[in-house]
């Protein structure tokens, strides 16, 4: 056993409400430069639909992700030979092109203040970035959004297609979610299985999946490796980027940006322990329906007296261990049940959970009997707008029953709290058929719905004081030319390597009160 | 003095700049350091263009590897009398270098008329691109025409001794001043884009993945 901490999500679906504050905090942070216009490292998909880029999940086109090989683990893409030796490297034939996600586009404002007098007010036309030629505008970010184009795009929805029975997108009949997606930081990540150069790589100490921008060599397999379509190439720099996870905000202990600033409060954040000798093992079960155990397994309890010996020998601190067992992310998938990966059946082990949404009940059940009869709830999940199967295509490679379990526990912890609210009765070894009981209930719901900052966000700080200079680094950007906008800033692990006193770097940088460069 | 220059200095020039300039790329510049792949933009012209390229230099550098460096000599006693690697350059080479220009004419062709491809485009790559296809039709002129035309004329007797010399320090530009003009500017082109190298988007040949074969997939990395 080798156990490594990941600082890993949930997303409670329930509750978001598809503001897109998420994706636009996190571009204005991250993606707001030129070559990275199209990019959205979080970006907020109404589903059904075909999301970003064009039905990403469709593996069979872009062989994102991993297959069983003869009961081995490949990557769906190809071997690693194939990719040097068949010439793959100079044409990427599953590489989405720019017109899959979008084509970002500007507007010419100059106009609306140069034009000369007319009849008729002047317009801003929308312009191309990349071509720099006038454009009729068909497809955007988040073009579908709230359904908008759903009785076109849903059908071609992936998930839906597998569906057997007809899904009718009739208004009297819809019915729509937002997913919220960025990076999954996956425990074993095709994008970094895909990468020649070895210029991804996943961070020991939190398991961020990074790219090093200077390795990078423009190979674009990354593109390709991810299923979830979630590593982009800038067509300025023409190196891979892709989401952080504000590594720089977790290291300090603080969320990542699209988690701070959600207003509907539904992320999560929490310390992971995990068995990292036996991932793919996991990964490469036979049944996609066993994935989602498979990875749960992995999970280890972080109360364990022997899980918590053998992470001190690897090298886990004290405070990583502690915040791994107040972490609202094991209590939501593992000891809750509530939590699941998306798309298990990629065999990259996410590490970006879900909390499976509720909707409303299609026919008469709820409102009628449910509250006098809380048992109603469980034929009424069945009869809920968003089908379960559609949940489970997404969730759990297409297993109903968790999904079901989620979402009964979500519901009954609703009516237990309607029921103490409203001063009604309730019986409460009802709740004992969802495996709970009043204070599991309790605590539940105020993980889920009181969501207090504490209780969502639990961090530990890196320890980057023992091999880094962050002074040094201040000032610097990752994603810039040369590596830095600043002179006389630069790698704060330069300055450890040489081992300068701080006497020394100041006498060296600083004389007569001024600062040289 | 003027063969002295174009034979000797201007050959040892580009060397140097070469060598230099890749070490100080490499040192300064591991950002600009790619591929430059235009593939996101545009796909379908790249792939039939990028492919008929890269699949025939590779073949091409080996043939002038053959040609140029090993002596003909060498070649004779293991069996590879002048006949035979005749028919092999010409026919073999010939071939190759066709499927070079070709997928050059095309890749030119994507890269001028496509609009977003040539904004995209630096002074660097439109140069490259231009000198490339310059080199490879000049080059291919020379093997099916000149060699047909002018049939008395053996570059293994002429050039390949010239390069040796340089490469081994004893240059002498006398070898050179006979040579048939397609073969020079054939190698002039050559060794200016040899000096070019290092400043433009080429560079990414000398960052084949070739250990990523042998590498395991996921790599993690440690700090401390």
């Amino acid at each position: 056993m080798k156990i490594k901490a990941q600082v890993a999500m949930v997303m409670n679906l329930d509750k978001c409400i598809g503001c897109h504050t998420c994706s636009v905090t996190c571009k204005s942070t991250w993606t707001n430069r030129p070559g990275a216009e199209y990019m959205w490292f979080n970006n907020v998909e109404t589903k059904p639909g075909i999301g970003y880029p064009k039905r990403w999940e469709d593996q069979e086109h872009y062989k994102g992700g991993w297959k069983l090989k003869n009961g081995r683990l490949e990557l769906k893409s190809g071997t690693k030979l194939s990719k040097i030796a068949l010439g793959k490297i100079f044409y990427n034939p599953d590489m989405p092109e720019m017109k899959e996600y979008y084509e970002p586009w500007t507007y010419n404002y100059h106009d609306l203040i140069t034009k000369e007098e007319g009849e008729h007010s002047p317009v801003a036309k929308a312009h191309s970035v990349v071509s720099g030629e006038k454009m009729d505008l068909e497809w955007g970010p988040n073009w579908e959004d709230d359904l908008a184009g759903g009785h076109i795009t849903g059908p071609k929805d992936p998930n839906i297609e597998k569906i057997e029975e007809e899904i009718k997108f009739n208004f009297e009949q819809t019915f729509m979610m937002y997913l919220p997606r960025l990076c999954e930081h996956c425990l074993n990540p095709s994008c970094v299985a895909s990468c020649p150069s070895g210029a991804m790589y996943k961070r020991d100490e939190d398991g961020i999946v990074l790219v090093d921008q200077e390795a990078c060599r423009g190979w674009r397999y990354c593109m390709t490796g991810c299923p979830y379509k979630k590593v982009y190439f800038n067509w300025k720099t023409n190196k891979a980027e892709k989401c952080t996870f504000c590594y720089p905000r977790v290291e300090a202990g603080l969320p990542t940006v699209c988690s701070e600033t959600c207003t509907g409060r539904m992320r999560y954040l929490g310390v992971m322990l995990y068995d990292a000798d036996r991932v793919l093992e996991a990964a490469s079960v036979e049944d996609d329906q066993a994935l989602y155990e498979a990875q749960l397994d992995l999970f280890l309890d972080p109360n364990d007296p022997e899980v918590i010996e053998q992470a001190e020998r690897d090298g886990i601190s004290a405070d990583w261990i502690e915040a791994a067992q107040s972490s609202p992310v094991y209590k939501l998938a593992v000891e809750y049940k509530l939590a699941f990966p998306l798309h298990p059946e990629y065999r990259t082990m996410p590490m970006v959970w879900y909390c499976p949404p509720l909707s409303p009940i299609m026919n008469y059940f709820e409102g009628k009997d449910s509250i006098k009869n809380p048992d109603a709830i469980f034929p009424a999940i069945e009869e809920m707008r968003i089908p379960l199967q559609y949940l489970a295509n997404m969730l759990t490679a297409g297993d109903v029953e968790p999904v079901k379990g989620a979402l009964q526990k979500m519901a009954m912890m609703r009516q237990y709290m309607r029921a103490i609210s409203s001063g009604k009765d309730f019986d409460e070894t009802r709740l004992e058929r969802v495996g709970m009981n009043a204070n599991v209930t309790k605590s539940l719901y105020r993980l889920l719905a009181i969501a207090k900052y504490e209780d969502r966000f639990v961090i530990p700080s890196s320890h980057r004081e023992q091999y880094a200079d962050p002074y040094r680094s201040q000032g610097s950007s990752g994603f810039g030319f040369g590596g830095s906008d600043c002179d006389g800033c630069g790698p704060s692990l330069a300055q450890a390597s040489v081992a300068k006193s701080g006497k020394e770097v100041y006498e060296e940088n600083f004389y007569g009160g001024i600062w040289r460069d | 003095m003027i063969d002295q220059f174009l034979w000797v200095i201007f050959p040892y020039l580009c060397v140097a700049v070469f060598v230099v300039g890749h070490i100080w790329r490499y040192r300064i510049d591991q950002f600009g350091w790619t591929a430059k792949s235009s593939e996101f933009i545009e796909k379908k012209q790249l792939m039939v263009g990028s492919i008929l390229f890269h699949f025939s230099v590779i073949p091409v550098f080996f043939g002038h590897v053959v040609g140029l460096l090993i002596p003909a000599r060498w070649l004779e006693a293991v069996g590879v009398t002048e006949h035979l690697y005749h028919l092999g350059a010409v026919y073999v080479g010939g071939f190759f270098g066709i499927v070079m220009l070709l997928g050059m004419i095309i890749l030119t062709f994507r890269r001028i008329t496509k609009r977003s491809v040539r904004r995209l485009s630096s002074a660097s790559d439109i140069m490259v691109n231009f000198l490339l296809l310059f080199i490879t039709f000049i080059g291919v002129y020379a093997t099916l025409v000149t060699n047909a035309v002018v049939t008395d004329f053996d570059y293994r007797a002429s050039i390949s001794v010239w390069l040796r010399g340089l490469l081994i320090f004893s240059p002498d530009a006398n070898l050179m001043t006979d040579v048939p003009l397609t073969f020079k500017i054939h190698v002039i082109t050559g060794f200016l884009i040899f000096a070019l190298w290092p400043a433009t988007r080429l560079v990414h040949a000398w960052s084949l993945p070739f250990n990523y074969v042998g590498r395991s997939y996921v790599v993690y990395r440690k700090n401390r």
